[in-house]
């Protein structure tokens, strides 16, 4: 080769994504702080951070703070970390930015069994496991039917499976409405099915993080990996992948954690198709730079949109609504941008 | 020496049905093996076999002279690397980032690639005369330089033996030229490389050793200049074809 190669010097990409993820981390906190002050009982930040660190001079607010703001922020980032952080692993694994927990009829599918959950009266624990297991039911269904119709455009038969198992989850979540006391369990799976984090407790919570964590750790642990499986199983098999075990795994903890969340906040939508996209504006493709960020920025982002939804009326606005009028445009231009470039 | 690859009495297919049997091959160190034959033959079945993608219905395959059915994929992926057709993803990545996943044979399973990765896949796509692509989102690079950036990847994964399909079949005639360039350079460095070509010409120019394939199986293999003729060639693609010598030595097909 003929002179000195001339090389680029490559500059660590850790630098720059730490300190991406630092600021991203600052905002969620500005966001927890926010939804832990704004409310009908206003907590000063001074006061905050005064109630925060022990300070019991004023029971009300103390009250307000321990026992309603900060388990509903926090449930709200859990929600949100959990939603988006699915939305990345399917996106990625499935090979197509459109698939999230809703499209692939996942969130349908928890809906059903925590909405049969709460009919049978069972305790908080009892009707996430009900929903994980409906969950990845739904999931299983979709990749079987995937596999039986393959042929044409496989992402396509794969979205339309999902379309079409969610239908059936929700002609089950009419069933259970149908049978459901009109006084007392009707109204509640009715507005917990819009997505809700009203009434929030922290044994809710506490009940709901093991199943969000025991999804996320190998997730982040793997992520790496897991960006390979974007190149397809052959390639990412001859790259030294064990591709199907792989695939499985992600898709068992993205539904634990969709399960997870639609069982704390009930469903809602978008958030898994919306923060990926933001996120990956952000880091680029690359599945170990995306995911930590789509989870700092779903879980900002939910605390940010449940804030609204108990801010902006007298009466509180379902997150599915909310999150719908954020995200439905928000896809129809994915589709506009996207159309030239998947459709080759 | 013990050859990087070989089969022995292989027979492919799926699912148990057979598509071709009694296939013999072995690839040495720096030199390039390619195959010939029509669409449908069978090529790119014979290639996911030997990745151990799919099994194989009869025969042996060893890898280093250790069998396939023994190694593990990361066994597999650290002695033969995959270059191929096309990139299928719809996600923008750069072409530094795809050369990087080449380091997945050799990292633990929770590594991310460091400093030393990064300076390898760089030194790869260098090797290839495209470095400075390395930022570029292969979403927006030529049809000839995305293959570019996969034999770069496969390059990165330090296997000493690739498997390239059909690396030429959709490029233009300057990006075709310059793959087979590149191709050409990386076996005479050592590594020894079996592709598959639509184009006997091509094939010709860069290969030392061809395997014919058709539909009803395998029909010659040896060195180019002995398997090659015009009356193997027509047998093969079923119309008549006329082999010339050029001035340059090359053989040149019509």
């Amino acid at each position: 080769m003929a002179g000195a190669p001339t090389m680029p010097r490559w500059r660590p990409c850790w630098v720059t994504e730490r300190r991406l993820n630092g600021w991203l981390a600052l905002g969620l906190i500005a966001t927890l702080a926010i939804g832990a002050a704004v409310g009908p009982y206003a907590i000063a930040p001074q006061q905050l951070v005064a109630v925060l660190s022990g300070d019991r001079s004023d029971p009300q607010a103390v009250t307000v703070l321990w026992n309603i703001r900060l388990p509903r922020v926090l449930a709200a980032a859990m929600v949100g970390a959990a939603l988006a952080a699915a939305g990345a692993a399917y996106q990625t694994t499935f090979r197509n930015p459109l698939v999230s927990p809703d499209i692939l009829g996942v969130s349908a599918g928890a809906g059903f069994g925590a909405v049969l959950g709460i009919l049978l009266g069972w305790p908080v624990m009892a009707i996430q496991m009900l929903g994980f297991g409906t969950g990845l039911a739904t999931v299983a269904m979709v990749l079987g039917l995937t596999m039986v119709l393959r042929g044409a455009g496989q992402v396509l038969v794969m979205v339309l499976c999902g379309i079409a198992i969610g239908a059936l989850a929700g002609a089950g979540i009419s069933l259970v409405k149908l049978l459901a006391d009109p006084e007392q369990q009707l109204p509640a799976i009715t507005f917990w099915l819009m997505g809700s984090l009203a009434g929030v407790k922290r044994p809710d919570i506490a009940a709901a993080l093991p199943a969000l964590l025991v999804g996320l750790a190998p997730l982040l642990a793997l992520r790496w990996r897991i960006g390979l499986l974007a190149m397809g199983d052959d390639e990412a098999r001859s790259m030294g992948i064990d591709a199907t075990r792989l695939r499985l795994l992600v898709i068992a903890c993205a539904t634990l954690m969709t399960a997870a969340a639609v069982a704390l906040a009930g469903v809602i939508g978008w958030i898994g198709l919306m923060v990926p996209h933001m996120a990956r504006l952000l880091t680029g493709p690359r599945f170990d730079r995306l995911l930590p960020a789509a989870i700092l920025i779903g879980a900002g982002f939910m605390v940010l949109v449940d804030t609204s939804a108990r801010s902006i009326a007298t009466v509180e606005v379902p997150l599915g609504i909310l999150t719908a009028v954020l995200g439905a445009p928000l896809f129809v231009w994915l589709l506009a941008r996207g159309t030239k470039a998947w459709s080759e | 020496m013990t050859p990087l690859l070989t089969a022995t009495g292989l027979a492919i297919g799926h699912g148990g049905k057979v598509l071709i049997r009694g296939i013999d091959l072995s690839l040495d160190r720096g030199s390039v093996l390619c195959l010939l034959g029509p669409n449908g033959a069978g090529k790119t079945t014979l290639f996911r076999t030997l990745l151990g993608l799919i099994p194989p219905v009869h025969g042996r395959i060893a890898l280093g002279g250790e069998p396939l059915s023994r190694l593990s994929r990361l066994q597999v992926a650290a002695r033969l690397a995959h270059v191929p057709q096309a990139l299928a993803t719809p996600f923008a990545f750069t072409a530094l980032d795809i050369v990087l996943m080449g380091a997945a044979a050799r990292l633990g399973p929770f590594a991310r690639p460091g400093r030393v990765e990064a300076e390898r896949a760089m030194a790869a796509l260098d090797r290839l005369g495209i470095a400075d692509l390395a930022g570029a989102e292969v979403t927006r690079l030529s049809g000839g330089q995305r293959q570019l950036v996969l034999i770069a990847r496969a390059l990165a994964q330090e296997a000493a033996a690739m498997v390239m399909d059909e690396p030429t079949a959709s490029l233009d005639f300057a990006n075709r030229r310059q793959v087979g360039h590149a191709i050409r350079r990386l076996a005479d460095a050592g590594t020894g490389i079996i592709l598959s070509s639509h184009d006997p010409d091509h094939a010709a120019a860069i290969a030392d050793r061809a395997l014919l394939l058709n539909r009803s199986g395998l029909l010659a293999s040896g060195t180019v200049a002995e398997t090659m003729t015009a009356g193997n060639l027509s047998r093969l693609y079923g119309i008549p074809v006329r082999r010339e010598q050029g001035d340059d030595g090359r053989l040149r097909f019509y």
